[in-house]
């Protein structure tokens, strides 16, 4: 397509100062919105950078643009915090609920998708009433439950790895499945038709034929629950009370929720660790993001 | 994925066994499948059984019934050959059950007790402890050499007192009673250094909970418990406080006043409606609700934070959305230089991890260090200013939720046909009126689902205020009223695990209250949305 350009009409000659005015006009000032734009996204990433490598770590000395650098943040946030334990707490949360989440939705949207039972309008009506009620408003619930469940089974009770897992997996049927069942639904119901006319059973058109086909949404949703995850904080803190089984998001609030000043340094290598996954999970699949994202998750 | 769907249609099918050819439906799963099968069914078999060991030591019948029906269930679906569809749906179920749905029908069973601290056992459990807690050292009491102990993590566990008399015997005392321990290492001093089953606390751990120490006691015969005086030590004595089933009294011995049981109320109250500390839970009825909604006090906090509520989730979605709009409209040319860079530096917030972000931004306000008043050379109490708070709580948000609609926007934008634009301008439309009457009617059709969900997910925002200000600033009422930017969810956090007393009950009917609240907003857009014909497909 031509680029339709207002200015392609007779003019025989333009003079330095028209072809700027025509260039503001019609690129120019969209330059400098996003320059505004650009700015008000990147400052607090900018300030963040800066107090990290900041050599004095106080909140009153961070600067937008760094004055130094040195490591001494990051040898702190080491040496005086669980800051390994943390980390390895929040991803072991986020990369196994996510793994599980997939598994499981994905499980129920291929019945959702192609099979027709009594029960299935009711399920999938269901799911979208229960997306409106979030877990979380439970959590009065959730925590008288697992103060019994605790006593009597101690592995899976309050400042454990699994009885939080087990709570978030509670959130595995969702809009998630919903999601997937619409991706599900975009492939031809001729192909699993024909392998099972050649004899594979439900269970083989699932995984050799389904899940190759629909690792898209399979990738979306794994993104959006990792996410979700690693930066879910009020059933953690209820939940994770001692030190050593805290998230990494939950030890940084207690950072600066106690020395809000002189933290900050550790804090600031804290939050950009904590972004790394992210970060990481956003460049890998970002050719999928905005689809995925237009069918209706949502993240914070 | 756009891209990649026309491909579906064609793609070599992986993996199909088109070799095999059989006439006829399938039978039977193919060797290895049937492997998995029973490998996963003996796994559940096994953790069925480590389930209902602890329930039959503790003799909780019915949570044996639920587990073998659980188990009964499974076996059932996967062994059958007419239930396909529950084989995929029954994992997922499971835990939805168990974790949410379970949990909503709890919340709504609590919201009608009074349950709170001093609420929170049966009335025998209360009795107990207020004898045992009113226990006075008599002439011949029992002495003994205390070590705390507690029963699981240091900060979280039960109490436990290990005792020992000065004949060596030892036992270990809980809120349920005394009884023999065994295998217990005890010093010259009497005090057990080791034992099978409980931790040990150390004198820093000891004082970390000396509240609590304070107020533990463990009951023995009728009307006799033992305490602690000091860390060290302990006695047994008789209750000053002693119940009486006839008149289902407690009567103080020292003082002759006479607390009478009120089973309304849950507590014992004396004629002058003073109560014992230790109450019993009850059901109260709708009085939870009752209380937010026409108590005077608890209705201004309960209507004030659900205003705030809702122009909190209207303000921050319309902000959203229109800087996300104007940023998707302005990258919306065929040809302009550092598209590529503008899209990444403009999404970079949603990237971040938002949680973190969130404590960066409440850190940026900070009154006396933040950089804002550094930098702006301001003096702004941000988040001790009922508006400044509010609006910082705003900013924030906007900040980490644009970039989301900025990408939505734009998926949007380029499924709009650009001539339809061009059409309305030769025909004489000026660019804000083809915008306003072509382009955003055509936008509002794919915006308006993302719109509603945007809305509902800061209806209940948690983070985004408890990070940043935790409700405050407060007013004169402190932390049980509302704060000025607090939202139902916080506010009902802040009731249940955040106050010096846990009120479970009123904060269970919160929670009720905020169901009720969206649900009623879910049936007005679920209605107007078209998710539901996909029902039909």
């Amino acid at each position: 397509m031509s680029t339709p350009d207002v200015a392609v009409g007779p003019v025989y000659r333009r003079t330095a100062g028209k072809r700027f005015t025509l260039w503001a006009g019609r690129l120019g000032w969209r330059h400098a919105v996003m320059l505004v734009v650009v700015t008000f996204a990147v400052f607090p990433v900018l300030f963040v950078v800066s107090a990290a490598i900041n050599p004095v770590g106080t909140l009153s000395s961070s600067q937008l643009w760094p004055t130094g650098a040195s490591l001494s943040n990051a040898q702190d946030l080491f040496r005086n915090t669980p800051f390994g334990t943390w980390y390895a707490n929040s991803l072991f949360f986020a990369i196994t609920n996510a793994t599980v989440t997939v598994l499981l939705s994905a499980l129920a949207a291929y019945a959702f998708s192609r099979m027709r039972f009594k029960g299935r309008r009711v399920g999938l009506i269901g799911l979208l009433v229960i997306q409106m009620f979030p877990q979380f408003l439970a959590i009065v619930a959730i925590y008288l439950m697992f103060s019994n469940i605790g006593e009597l089974y101690p592995a899976i009770g309050f400042d454990t790895r699994w009885g939080l897992l087990l709570v978030y997996l509670g959130g595995a049927l969702s809009i998630n499945t919903w999601l997937m069942k619409g991706f599900f639904d975009t492939v031809p119901k001729e192909l699993d038709e024909s392998a099972q006319m050649d004899g594979a059973t439900h269970a083989q058109v699932f995984v050799r034929i389904m899940l190759p086909l629909v690792t898209p949404v399979l990738a979306i949703v794994a993104l959006l629950v990792f996410i979700n995850t690693i930066n879910e904080f009020l059933l953690a803190s209820v939940f994770l009370r001692d030190s050593g089984s805290q998230t990494l998001g939950l030890g940084l609030y207690q950072l600066v929720d106690s020395q809000r000043n002189t933290n900050f340094g550790m804090f600031a290598v804290g939050a950009i660790m904590l972004s790394l996954p992210t970060l990481a999970v956003f460049w890998f699949l970002q050719r999928y993001i905005s689809e995925g994202l237009t069918s209706g998750a949502v993240k914070g | 994925m756009t891209a990649d769907r026309p491909g579906t249609a064609g793609a070599p099918v992986q993996g199909a066994p088109a070799g095999r050819k059989r006439p006829g439906p399938s039978s039977g799963s193919p060797l290895g499948g049937q492997i998995i099968k029973i490998l996963l069914l003996g796994l559940f078999t096994a953790l069925g059984v480590w389930a209902v060991l602890p329930l039959y030591l503790a003799g909780v019948w019915w949570g044996i019934v639920l587990v073998v029906a659980v188990v009964a269930l499974v076996y059932w679906v996967y062994l059958s050959k007419r239930t396909v569809p529950a084989k995929y749906l029954v994992p997922g179920v499971l835990f939805l059950m168990a974790f949410q749905i379970f949990p909503v029908l709890y919340t709504m069973s609590t919201s009608l007790t009074n349950m709170s601290d001093g609420h929170r056992g049966t009335k025998e459990q209360a009795i107990a402890s207020i004898e045992a807690y009113s226990v006075v050292r008599d002439a011949d009491s029992r002495e003994f050499t205390l070590t705390v102990a507690v029963n699981g993590e240091p900060e979280t566990g039960e109490l436990v007192f290990l005792l020992t008399d000065s004949e060596g015997n030892a036992y270990a005392g809980t809120e349920e009673g005394l009884t023999d321990l065994v295998g217990a290492q005890v010093d010259e001093s009497g005090k057990v250094t080791d034992t099978l089953g409980y931790t040990v606390l150390s004198p820093t751990q000891v004082n970390a909970r000396s509240d609590e120490l304070q107020r533990f006691a463990v009951p023995t015969d009728d009307g006799a418990g033992i305490r602690s005086s000091g860390l060290s030590s302990a006695f047994e004595g008789s209750a000053v406080r002693v119940y009486d089933q006839t008149c289902d009294c407690v009567e103080d011995t020292e003082t002759g006043i006479v607390y009478h049981a009120d089973d309304e109320r849950g507590a014992f109250y004396d004629e002058d409606d003073r109560r014992l500390p230790q109450g019993w839970q009850v059901g109260v009825g709708l009085d939870n609700f009752l209380r937010f909604l026409f108590n005077p006090t608890f209705a201004s906090s309960f209507f004030g934070t659900l205003v705030w509520n809702i122009a909190f989730a209207a303000s921050v979605t319309f902000l959203v959305f229109v800087v996300g709009l104007a940023v998707a409209l302005t990258l919306h040319v065929p040809k302009m230089r550092g598209k590529v860079v503008y899209r990444i530096l403009v999404v970079l917030p949603y990237a971040m991890s938002s949680l973190a972000m969130y404590l960066l931004w409440r850190d940026m306000f900070n009154a006396d260090f933040g950089l804002f008043n550094r930098m702006l050379g301001l003096q702004v109490d941000w988040l001790g200013d009922v508006w400044a708070a509010r609006i910082a709580v705003i900013l924030a948000n906007v900040w980490l939720g644009y970039p989301y609609m900025f990408l939505v926007a734009t998926g949007a934008l380029q499924a709009i046909p650009r001539e339809l634009g061009q059409a309305a301008q030769l025909d004489g439309a000026g660019p804000w009126q083809a915008f306003r009457h072509v382009t955003l009617p055509l936008l509002m059709v794919a915006m308006t689902p993302i719109l509603i969900s945007t809305f509902a997910f800061n209806f209940n925002n948690f983070n985004a205020v408890w990070l940043i200000t935790r409700g405050g600033p407060f007013g004169s009422e402190g932390t049980t009223a509302g704060g000025a930017t607090d939202l139902l969810i916080t506010y009902t956090y802040r009731l249940a695990f955040s106050e010096a007393t846990a009120q479970y009950g009123y904060a269970a009917a919160l929670s009720v209250m905020i169901f009720l609240i969206v649900s009623v907003m879910s049936v007005v857009s679920l209605s107007r949305t078209k998710a539901l014909q996909e029902v039909e497909r």
